[in-house]
């Protein structure tokens, strides 16, 4: 994927990463966005890849050497969040659930992004009855909604199975489905707007071939933006997974711990003054969801020079210098 | 942002001084740390008096001027006095800022079609600056709007006031923002390049509407521009500027007659002067007509349709004319007279609606891409924006040696001696291959650009307003190094440009484009010396030359011209 930021020499090369960039442009509330949103979102993927080391228990454990967990047990010693109504630990199915999150973001952003960029890109280019039709797709598939599709392919795709790798696909290829046309349409109009620049015409008087023209040209150039759909579509794809396991389309508890499902199971704990159950999967969507988002908003306020703020303090600090040296 | 010294002067000096600004030092904020925009400029303006500002791009001067009216990008800091009838605009905030805008000095943009709103009517926009600052009824307000409009002259002024700003022409937009400028008669105006986005028969009008409201009304008018012939024809005094700092201010006969400074001398004689250093001197008939005729157009005509309904718009109609091999054709004309279309219909990239055009022999008006493509290689296109016409994520060694890679089987060791072989030619470092384009200057770009144009040697090349993006100075340089290049590969070239002192300086035969019609044709000294058609006449008589004594003289020919 490219870089938002235009190449230069090898040496600043680190520095000129996404979010690295960022950081460095950043100050003052811009500044302290970011960094909430950076360090929610690591909180986020240790949690995924540390979840078997730190996690007291398996995501499906109800028992182990001294007999069978209590049910709907307030936090202890043992249970530091309590257990649910069939007897599962919550502290370890919220920390196992953010892997069951992260898989399906991944899958499902990585699909959408490869079909939709290829589609918005021949599309975009070439026009004619291919661009008319696979507009009309899109615009249909937008005319759903967008759980609904996703409940109507999770139906077909899994048909009632819920093994880890065929639940977290199903929930996958569900929010793909709904995700290509956006990749689709961003993309596209970005090659018809780029179409048009000369630097694609000089392309073409030269004699390029539509495919060199649109994978040397058109790609690297109209993939700038994709770094911030993706940290958008990926709390996106996190919301319509817990809401599809909240719906019960889900993935089975057996197979893999998920938010949305433990939601829907803590639904009736709460009315009888179980809180612990519901609290903390909800939590741990919140601020997952929070995390990315101000990621994702921040680089897109910092990728505009005209959104982007300086501080007050680090602009003082950068003309004081420069009047310093003016007067010298 | 401003923390300039919060003392406020007492009234000017001499009471006829409008603007005074003092030790003014400007910074911006970037991501690199701070650049320095302007360092310690001095100037004055007096009532009545038309100062122009000039400089090359990046100079400062818009900049300067800007903070009359207490404007400032977000990131910049300005340190020093900027006094507007001894108000120190620096020290200005909100509503304080906002009773001096409009009233003591008014602004008027480049831009006349973004600097109108095209939702409200043009007396709305004119009346809002009145009624902001006078409490006076609608009523009074529109018959000030009206009297402000007849001022500029636009005709039938009680109708137009509730014109909208589509229903007029460019030049008459520029008269309805001038107007709103005028509404509260100021003291002072700041013209940040007027006619700049003008063609030069408008630019005329407007430079003589500016005159005569200083006349009329003892305006001080402050223009910034890049155009020593603007500055020739109306200013009073210059301030010349470089690098955010003053390097010359004079009064304007003395400072074309004798300039001190190198850099003055320096920009002035890389300003094309009419009729000075024509490429066709002394030639009696046209060169290399007896050569092979490499284009050829009868009828030539371009139709775009319209949209839904909206009748379709005729860019080019019924245009004959010939180019022979080894011959530098000048085209010549105004925005949407239908050159660029020409230019681009020959190099494949409109299609063509009637009549016959022949490129190299092959047919236009049967166009098809496939068998088009082995022509390509014989034909070199030179795009009017160098910033915009090399990829950005691609080195400047990889866009020369594009079309290398699309038409030749050359392994990397070769394409890269090529490439730097390509651009010594054009008097780049050969090193420059590795860099990106944004990392280049505009002229730097050019040359590139023409080196990857140049790249399979090709015998026609077709160059569409290559300069007009660049500063005088690197213009002058650029229009060089083609005319060496062309003398030395002997290509033969179209170029396209609405500057007719460019053109002549290249180009031995010379077609005139008004309107979709080639209505002159010829050698370029005798189009130049003896016009034929009366838009040729008005097109000459309107450009002006940077020399204010013959400036005047031509002013008298175009106001004869517009009676007759």
């Amino acid at each position: 994927m490219a870089t938002p930021t235009l190449p230069t020499s090898a040496s600043s090369r680190l520095k000129q990463l996404p979010v690295i960039s960022h950081l460095r442009m950043s100050s003052g509330l811009q500044r302290g966005m970011l960094i909430a949103g950076l360090v929610l979102s690591a909180l986020f993927l240790l949690c995924a890849l540390l979840a078997p080391l730190i996690a007291p228990f398996d995501f499906a454990q109800s028992s182990d050497a001294s007999g069978d967990f209590p049910r709907q047990a307030a936090p202890d010693s043992k249970f530091i969040w309590g257990t649910t109504s069939t007897g599962y630990d919550v502290f370890s199915r919220t920390l196992f659930g953010a892997q069951t999150a992260i898989w399906v973001i991944v899958a499902a952003v990585v699909m959408s992004l490869f079909v939709g960029v290829l589609l918005g890109l021949i599309s975009g280019y070439l026009g004619g009855w291919f661009d008319r039709i696979m507009v009309v797709l899109a615009d249909a598939i937008y005319a759903f909604p967008s759980l609904l599709l996703a409940i109507v392919m999770s139906i077909v795709i899994s048909q009632g199975q819920s093994s880890l790798f065929g639940g977290i696909m199903a929930a996958a290829i569900s929010i793909t489905v709904v995700f290509i046309p956006q990749y689709f349409r961003v993309v596209r109009a970005e090659v018809m707007r780029l179409k048009a620049e000369p630097f694609v015409e000089s392309a073409q008087v030269i004699g390029a071939s539509p495919w060199r023209v649109m994978f040397t040209h058109l790609l690297r150039n109209s993939t700038r933006t994709l770094p911030l759909i993706f940290t958008l579509n990926a709390t996106e794809a996190l919301l319509t997974l817990a809401g599809l396991g909240f719906l019960g389309f889900g993935i089975e508890p057996t197979a893999a711990s998920e938010w949305g499902y433990d939601l829907n199971r803590a639904m009736s704990d709460a009315t009888s003054g179980i809180w612990w159950t519901g609290l903390f999967p909800g939590l741990a969507i919140v601020l997952t969801v929070m995390g990315l988002t101000l990621v994702g908003e921040s680089m897109n306020d910092l990728n505009d020079p005209r959104l982007r703020r300086f501080s007050r303090k680090k602009a003082k600090r950068i003309t004081q210098s420069a009047q310093a040296g003016a007067n010298q | 942002m401003n923390q300039s010294s919060t003392e406020t002067r007492g009234p000017a000096d001499t009471e006829a001084e409008v603007l005074r600004i003092e030790g003014l030092n400007i910074d911006f904020v970037t991501d690199a740390g701070a650049v320095p925009a302007v360092r310690g400029v001095d100037l004055q303006v007096k009532a009545g008096e038309i100062l122009a500002i000039v400089g090359e791009s990046g100079s400062g001067k818009s900049v300067t001027a800007r903070t009359a009216l207490g404007i400032l990008a977000e990131n910049g800091a300005a340190h020093g006095g900027v006094y507007l009838n001894g108000k120190n605009m620096l020290t200005l905030h909100g509503s304080e800022l906002r009773a001096v805008r409009g009233r003591d000095v008014a602004m008027v943009f480049q831009e006349p079609s973004t600097a109108l709103n095209p939702v409200f009517t043009v007396g709305w926009q004119i009346m809002e600056g009145i009624r902001t600052h006078n409490k006076i009824s609608k009523k009074e307000a529109k018959a000030r709007a009206i009297e402000a409009m007849r001022q500029v002259g636009i005709p039938d002024p009680e109708q137009r006031v509730n014109y909208y700003p589509h229903q007029f022409s460019g030049g008459q937009k520029q008269r309805v923002v001038i107007a709103a400028a005028l509404a509260l008669k100021p003291k002072l105006i700041v013209a940040d390049e007027p006619t700049t986005a003008l063609d030069v028969t408008v630019q005329a009008e407007i430079l003589s509407l500016l005159r005569e409201l200083r006349e009329e009304l003892g305006t001080a008018i402050v223009i910034i521009t890049h155009n020593m012939g603007v500055v020739a024809d109306i200013a009073d005094r210059v301030v010349v500027m470089n690098q955010g700092q003053i390097v010359e201010q004079a009064p304007a006969l003395e400072l074309f007659e004798r300039p001190r400074e190198d850099y003055t001398k320096s920009l002035l004689a890389a300003v094309p002067h009419l009729g000075r250093d024509s490429a066709s001197d002394g030639l009696a008939e046209r060169p290399h007509a007896d050569s092979p005729v490499l284009v050829e157009a009868s009828g030539l005509g371009v139709h775009f349709p319209g949209r839904l309904g909206a009748p379709g718009f005729t860019a080019v109609k019924e245009v004959d004319l010939k180019i022979h091999a080894g011959e530098v054709y000048g085209l010549v004309g105004e925005s949407g007279s239908g050159k660029t279309t020409i230019g681009r219909s020959i190099a494949g990239l409109n299609r063509i609606t009637s009549g016959s055009l022949k490129v190299l022999g092959y047919e236009m008006a049967q166009f098809k891409e496939r068998s088009f493509k082995p022509l390509r290689e014989q034909i070199g296109f030179v795009f009017q924006d160098p910033a915009a016409s090399f990829n950005p994520h691609l080195t400047v060694g990889e866009c020369v040696a594009e079309p290398l890679a699309v038409h030749r089987d050359l392994n990397p060791a070769q394409s890269r001696a090529k490439v730097s072989e390509l651009l010594e030619a054009v008097q780049l470092p050969a090193g420059f291959a590795q860099r990106y384009p944004h990392e280049l200057s505009g002229g730097q770009r050019q040359r590139a650009s023409l080196a990857r144009a140049l790249a399979l040697d090709p015998k026609l090349l077709i160059a569409d307003e290559p300069t007009s993006a660049l500063d005088v100075s690197v213009q002058a340089k650029v229009l060089e190094l083609f005319r060496e290049l062309q003398t030395e590969l002997g290509f033969a070239a179209l170029f396209v440009s609405h500057d007719l002192a460019v053109v002549d300086q290249l180009a031995t035969w010379v077609g005139v484009l008004y309107r979709g019609s080639l209505i002159e044709e010829g050698l370029g000294s005798q189009v130049l010396a003896n016009p034929q058609h009366s838009y040729t006449q008005r097109l000459i008589a309107s450009l002006p030359v940077p020399d204010p004594r013959e400036q005047a003289q031509r002013r008298a020919l175009i106001e004869e011209l517009n009676q007759r």
